[in-house]
């Protein structure tokens, strides 16, 4: 078995005609939390669904798990997917079930367990993000930051190899944003699984992942461990690690000269 | 919802469902009558069915024993044929009579049968000797119009 | 010339629209059907799209129901009473609400009762990523929210037609024999002489079930294509409701000149 859980080469993707990623190279290894970063509208979700089999690339190799992407079909995809687990922005919690159900809704859709196979597993997982006292609550009753865990439970139901998170921490308070933070890296260690975190969360991400990939206008702009970007000189990610309005990427959209568009200078 | 309370109220639905369409189907419409009861088909011959159509009702005083099942036209005699498609359950003597009655004024038009006097009973395939035809409206006015104006000329004709 | 060009231009790119719109809503309902298999496995799934779709809109149903019977029972009185032909009444409120009444109203309530409840569930489901998150635990969106959606719908609706004309002739017994007095065993007996099981029942039985085929698939489909925002999945209901009813009116009249031409 290949130490890498995920191997993207060369990979491209169009949207219609606007190609939105050009040539991503990224891996990860077994029981690593690799975050991508970057600006809004970089093509970080892109690749995140790309790898979660949602898109299908246009050109490049994209293997998961030792599987090519490329190659599957529906029932192939679904198959790969029971080893995936992925957490969405606002959790995507099915709002006509409660939390129980929720957390139990793969179990039953996948397996042939009977109920009280599935209680205990429920509750375990419950447990372990903490909501176990929770599990009678219907989705309108919890915190965003509550949903989230319940999803994360959710995804960890059938004890993934890989998990997905799409910008686990957007939205929340410093204290439940620091759960999660935590709550994925002590995931990632006792499952053994490997965790891949879209955000632009950068403080949180630095304190806790194993590597990161910087992407900007559809290419891995950098790449490195925590500790390498925070010295890194580059200006990209100097500009983004310390948050500063200027830099590499423009405060302005691109537009003609100012002074031209208001007429000031005829 | 609890799983119970949820399979409950299905449970009332589908039932309350075929309870209204038992109560459509016997109550509203004719099915405790007939479509399943055996029945004895004869055949009469009319003058005239006037407006009389396929499923109208054949009543024998007063009470609906058959329905129209067919009606057919002759072209030797020129008249129309009509099957009757009667209840087992009645039996009517071989020299009944029927015509054609309208119920009400301008109501649906039905067979009467009125039972004769034979022994022998109608079976299946026989047919009906003495029938009346339907009354046309407008032969009944130009009857009577035409004896009117008999009637008015008779006094003149001794002056 | 140039606007002239432009309006046709805009008219061509409608009809191509739509006729590409039906081919998705076409594939839609295929693979609806295609993916049954499951709801029935675990019919439990179907029976509690029974309860939302029907169960819920019994209230309305039987109400209007009765209401429009009553109705029927007085208009009905006026009219036959200068005829002098009273007792008729029984046969033409059973026959209008058993044939027509019946089966096209309650496909009406229905659309805006449960179509339009389907269409924001779905619409809000996709919009809220519940879809997406269910296709990425490999459960497939169609077999496990779609497909028990219709059937439980399509299962509702010729017992909601049956529950609204059986409530709408006792609406009219209510007005014509018990208010008004009209002769109570003629009432039945004329209503049973003009009202056949096969031609009549059986037929709107078939009405209410094509109905309930078009209103559940129209609202499927609005909410599964709605764009994940407020206001589309808002548009895609309103769109349910005129759909399916323009729908329902249309196929009525397909129906019936198929079923009652003539004799």
């Amino acid at each position: 078995m290949s130490d890498n859980l995920i191997e993207i080469r060369d990979l491209s993707f169009a949207y219609r005609e606007r190609l939105v990623l050009k040539g991503i190279n990224l891996t990860a290894r077994r029981g690593q939390v690799i975050a991508i970063m970057g600006i809004s509208g970089g093509g970080k979700t892109t690749l995140l669904r790309l790898i979660g089999g949602a898109l299908k690339a246009t050109r490049g190799v994209l293997e998961v798990d030792g599987v090519d992407m490329a190659t599957l079909d529906q029932e192939g995809l679904y198959q790969l997917r029971r080893r995936m687990g992925m957490l969405f922005q606002f959790g995507a919690l099915f709002t006509d079930l409660s939390v129980f159900d929720n957390v139990a809704f793969p179990l039953r859709e996948h397996t042939d367990l009977p109920e009280e196979m599935i209680r205990d597993l429920v509750l375990m997982k419950l447990n372990a993000v903490g909501l176990r006292g929770a599990a009678d609550l219907m989705p309108s009753e919890l915190s965003g930051g509550m949903a989230r865990r319940v999803a994360l439970a959710r995804a960890i139901a059938l004890e993934p190899r890989l998990i997905l998170y799409d910008e686990p921490f957007a939205g929340l308070d410093p204290i439940s944003l620091g759960v999660s933070g935590n709550l994925i890296r002590r995931l990632t260690d006792t499952l053994g699984v490997t965790s891949i975190v879209v955000t632009h969360d950068i403080q949180e991400s630095l304190r806790m992942v194993d590597y990161v990939y910087f992407v900007s206008a559809g290419v891995i702009a950098a790449q490195g461990t925590p500790d390498e970007l925070r010295a890194s000189t580059e200006p990209f990610v100097h500009q983004f690690v310390h948050g500063e309005e200027n830099g590499p990427v423009p405060f302005h959209y691109p537009a003609p000269p100012y002074a031209d568009e208001l007429e000031l200078a005829t | 919802m609890q799983r119970a309370t949820l399979d409950l109220w299905v449970g009332i639905f589908v039932v309350a469902g075929i309870a209204a369409i038992l109560f459509l189907a016997l109550k509203v419409g004719n099915m405790g009558s007939f479509d399943s009861a055996s029945t004895y088909t004869v055949k009469a011959s009319f003058e005239n069915i006037g407006g009389l159509k396929v499923r109208a009702p054949i009543k024998s005083a007063g009470v609906v024993v058959g329905r129209v099942s067919n009606i057919g036209f002759d072209s030797k005699t020129y008249e129309a044929t009509v099957s009757l498609k009667l209840d087992t359950r009645y039996k009517f003597p071989k020299d009944t009579s029927a015509s054609i009655m309208t119920s009400g004024l301008l109501g649906e038009q039905y067979i009467a049968l009125e039972a004769g006097g034979e022994e022998k009973m109608l079976s299946d395939g026989n047919t009906l000797k003495i029938t009346q035809g339907a009354v046309v409206l407008e032969n009944l006015i130009g009857q009577f119009l035409y004896n009117k104006s008999e009637g008015e000329a008779k006094p003149a004709a001794p002056r | 010339m140039n606007s002239l060009l432009d309006s046709l231009r805009g008219i061509g790119a409608r009809v191509i629209d739509g006729i590409w719109r039906m081919g998705v809503a076409t594939r839609f309902f295929l693979r609806t059907l295609l993916q049954s298999g499951q709801s029935f496995r675990r019919f439990h799934l179907i029976i509690r799209e029974i309860f939302s779709a029907g169960v819920l809109s019994l209230i309305i149903i039987l109400v209007s129901g009765l209401f429009v019977g009553m109705v029927l029972g007085l208009q009905g009185y006026e009219t036959l009473q200068t005829y002098g032909s009273e007792e008729a009444l029984g046969t033409l409120v059973a026959l209008s609400l058993v044939r027509e009444l019946g089966p096209v109203l309650a496909a009406l309530l229905f659309a805006s009762r449960a179509g339009s409840s389907i269409t924001a569930e779905i619409g809000l489901m996709k919009a809220t990523e519940q879809l997406a998150a269910m296709e990425m635990m490999a459960v497939d969106p169609i077999a496990r929210v779609v497909a028990p959606r219709f059937w439980g719908a399509v299962i509702s609706m010729p017992i909601l037609a049956a529950l609204f004309s059986a409530m709408g002739i006792l609406g009219g017994y209510l007005v014509g024999v018990v208010l008004i007095g009209v002769d109570e065993g003629s009432f039945w007996s004329q209503m049973q002489a003009a009202v056949d099981f096969r031609e009549d029942i059986l037929n709107g039985v078939i009405k209410s079930l094509v109905f309930g085929v078009a209103v559940t698939a129209i609202a499927l489909f609005e909410g599964y294509d709605a764009p994940p925002t407020a206001e589309g999945v808002s548009r895609a209901t309103t769109r349910t409701v005129v759909t399916s009813s323009l729908a329902i009116l249309g196929l009525d009249f397909i129906l019936t000149a198929f079923m009652f031409r003539g004799v």
